[in-house]
């Protein structure tokens, strides 16, 4: 039962880590633009190619 | 800093402005790829960043750079753009974001809440049981208080105006269970329903996130088709000095001058000189009208051949075009008063479920349960009817088919217009522009491959439709352009070039025919160019599967009476013609009285107040800016097609919503005898719960599919 002193504060951690970098996505506009960053993947870097 | 050079990109922000353009075209990775890198190649401008949902790009430059310069720079990558005011939407974006963030918040604390109980149904006792009900109030509480706010506040609009809609037996649900949960967790009772509380939130921001959702990428799409009409007008003052000055500061008794391709921002009286305008946002006429000094201009209409000086008679809100804003502010009255199918299923419903809880309540207390367990029996019939499910089963739904009929091209503005579409069951079509493309198309038939490319060179410098429309044509031909020197286009006649030494010209036919003509000659070779505005391809096809789905078409144009029997015809429906925005509004008016739920679709500011006063419309994405704000949907492209569609899809869509709602029902149904009998557990809540939220979003799902043909 002492496991559940260490456990539970780290889970509630993690899970409080997990809210705190969704409000930051939705803060710094990471879900402004979802159909632009499904289309960006297709984009070719301009860089030459250094093969 | 120091006075050390400062390298060119971090020059203080002060030295570089933003300003932000919608893109309606870009369609590909490759168009924002082309916008990104190539734009920042040019003088002045240092960054430019595309939001591809909104289709806007916000350009960084100098501050000498105005608006018009960044325009040109984008149609020099092949664009079209139109600087954005301010944030119209901006509303719209806080509202989905604070969803958002109340649906991150209820998934952290349904989660740990979870973790917590999961350990207590698997047999936690005494002291570990009373320490995880604590810790699991300790979470749900404030996680409660901010996730549930957008409920709690619309319960409380409905109730102070004393109505119910869909958020009060939520509310109701979600305050006693945790009210009961606190005072379990204080006397050290056995069962919680923190959980079940917090699940309900959570599935229930999900479906309102989704809605939300829905309509700012519809809106959005419609804010990029909008054009800049007239928002401005060079006054001429004493001086001889041309200042502009924005619409609403613009006076009677003004006087303007109107550029060639410029929109009017004010109603006047033509003082010098002559030219033809392009009257079709106010009539729907495609072909240009000839005005000269004396003649009554309106605001909307477009300029195409000369400058003109314009002496205002009515400005701002006098002119025709607010008249008929306003007409079309009375007539949306009526469809406010519409009431979504959600809050009609819960004026049923809540009344049953509280109905219920209370006999529950009542009927232990009689049978001498004790006030404790009575309201612990009450509670749990609440939590188990509370509409989990039935708060998913409409936006699901909704969302999934409208995302369906955006790829075949239909804007639907939101979910209520979904569920007006599916009870159409009359049309009621504008002509020009709706049926007909609403640009004048010509027969070139009779000219030979040098002719064509002749025609091609005179007439893509001109902005006259009839130009537009010739060069439309022979580029879709594959021709390509001769170069033509020495154009020049005389306002009220037409273009005048000089090819490889012979005198080539494009001008209006001497005799006034009743159609649309030009004369085309080279040297000495004449031909008469007929123009016409020409069906759609799929008009007919798209009527045919109209009355196959039970829905009458008709006409009702404001054109003259002879073309609009001509269209009648070929498509063999009744028509309606000259017909002005008064008479189609009374018309649509009359349908509704009749007990019929008319569906308009028009495109010109005259189709406008009919537009708002359907019981649904839809507008094709050249429509004006009035129009298409009006409408419930909007359509892109040549194809009629999709107006069809929208009705079929919208039909099938409230057919699966009232199939979630009948599955939602049936379950509450088979775990209400439970409840009232006191055999529900907080276990057996949360399963019944999730089950028939995931029963109801996989039946949604069936409609991804639904818009393909």
């Amino acid at each position: 039962m002492t496991g559940l002193a260490f456990l539970i504060p780290i889970a509630l951690l993690m899970g409080f880590a997990g809210l705190v970098a969704f409000l930051w996505a939705i803060r710094s506009g990471q879900y402004d633009d979802m159909d632009g960053a499904a289309n960006r993947i297709l984009i070719e870097d301009e860089e030459d190619e250094t093969r | 800093m120091n006075a050390i050079a400062i390298p060119d990109r971090e020059t203080p922000q002060e030295a570089s402005r933003g300003t932000r353009f919608t893109v309606p075209g870009m369609r590909c990775a490759g168009c924002i790829a082309k916008i990104e890198r190539e734009l920042p190649k040019q003088d002045g401008i240092r960054a430019a960043r595309v939001n591809f949902s909104a289709k806007r790009v916000a350009i960084e430059h100098d501050p000498a750079m105005d608006e018009d310069a960044l325009s040109r720079a984008l149609l020099k990558l092949g664009f079209e753009a139109q600087p954005i005011e301010d944030n119209p939407l901006g509303q719209e974006t806080k509202e989905r974001k604070a969803l958002l963030r109340a649906l991150g918040v209820a998934g952290f604390g349904m989660m740990n809440v979870m973790l917590l109980s999961v350990s207590v149904w698997s047999g936690a006792q005494g002291a570990t049981r009373e320490l995880f009900h604590w810790l699991s109030a300790l979470i749900a509480l404030p996680v409660i208080a901010y996730s549930g706010r957008p409920f709690f506040a619309s319960a409380w609009m409905a109730l102070k105006y004393r109505r119910t809609n869909m958020d009060v037996p939520i509310s109701i649900g979600v305050i006693l269970a945790t009210a009961l949960s606190l005072y379990e967790t204080m006397t050290g009772g056995e069962h919680a329903y923190f959980e079940s509380a917090i699940m309900l939130l959570f599935f229930l921001l999900a479906g309102r996130a989704l809605d939300a959702e829905m309509r700012t990428r519809t809106r959005a799409g419609i804010g990029a088709l909008l054009s800049r009409m007239g928002k401005s007008a060079s006054v001429i003052g004493p001086n001889g000095s041309t200042p502009r000055v924005p619409a609403h500061a613009l006076e009677p008794g003004m006087l303007v001058l109107v550029a060639a391709g410029e929109a009017l921002a004010a109603d006047g009286k033509i003082e010098k000189g002559s030219s033809s305008i392009d009257n079709s946002l106010l009539t729907g006429e495609s072909a240009p009208q000839r005005v000269g000094s004396g003649s009554i201009v309106h605001a909307g209409t477009i300029n195409l051949d000369a400058p003109l000086h314009v002496r205002l008679t009515r400005t701002a809100d006098d002119t025709a075009l607010a008249a008929i804003a306003r007409l079309m502010d009375e007539a949306g009255q009526s469809r406010s008063h519409y009431v979504r199918i959600a809050d009609r299923a819960s004026r049923l419903y809540a009344p049953l479920v509280h109905g219920l809880a209370a006999l529950a309540f009542l009927g232990w207390m009689i049978a001498g349960a004790g006030i404790y367990q009575s309201l612990v029996i009450a509670v749990a019939v609440l939590i188990i009817t509370c509409p989990c499910a039935m708060g998913l089963a409409v936006p699901t739904a909704q969302v999934v088919a409208s995302g369906a009929l955006l790829k075949q091209g239909l804007l639907i503005k939101d979910g209520s217009a979904l569920e007006r579409l599916a009870e159409i069951d009359i049309a009621v079509f504008d002509k020009t522009g709706t049926l007909t493309r609403g640009e004048p198309r010509p027969d070139i038939r009779a000219l030979d491959a040098e002719a064509r490319s002749v025609a091609l060179g005179l007439a893509q410098v001109s902005r006259h439709p009839l130009s537009r429309g010739l060069t439309d044509a022979l580029r879709k031909e594959g021709v390509e352009p001769a170069a033509v020197d020495d154009i020049e286009e005389i306002g009220g006649t037409g273009l005048r070039g000089n090819w490889a030494g012979t005198a080539v010209s494009l001008e209006r036919p001497d005799t006034g025919g009743s159609g649309m003509a030009a004369r085309f000659a080279i040297g000495e070779r004449v031909a008469i160019l007929e123009f016409a505005d020409t069906l759609r391809c799929d008009a007919a096809e798209t009527l045919v599967s109209l009355s196959n789905q039970g829905i009458s078409s008709s006409i009702l144009s404001g054109d003259r009476s002879g073309p609009v029997e001509a269209v009648a015809q070929t498509l063999a429906i009744p028509s309606t013609a000259e017909a002005g925005p008064q008479e189609k509004l009374a018309a649509l008016e009359t349908l509704r009285e009749a007990g019929r739920r008319p569906l308009m679709v028009g495109d010109g500011l005259n189709d406008g107040p009919a537009l708002a006063a359907a019981h649904a419309s839809i507008a094709p994405g050249t429509a004006s800016d009035v129009s298409q704000q009006a409408a419930d949907a909007v359509f892109i492209g040549e194809r009629l097609m999709p107006v069809a569609l929208a009705l079929k899809v919208a039909r099938h869509t409230m057919a699966v919503v009232r199939q979630n709602f009948t599955l939602a029902i049936g379950y509450n149904a088979l775990a209400v005898p439970l409840a009232l009998f006191g055999y529900v557990t907080p276990l057996i809540a949360a399963i019944a719960m999730s089950l028939s939220s995931l029963i109801v979003v996989g039946n949604s799902l069936r409609l991804a599919g639904s818009a393909s043909e």
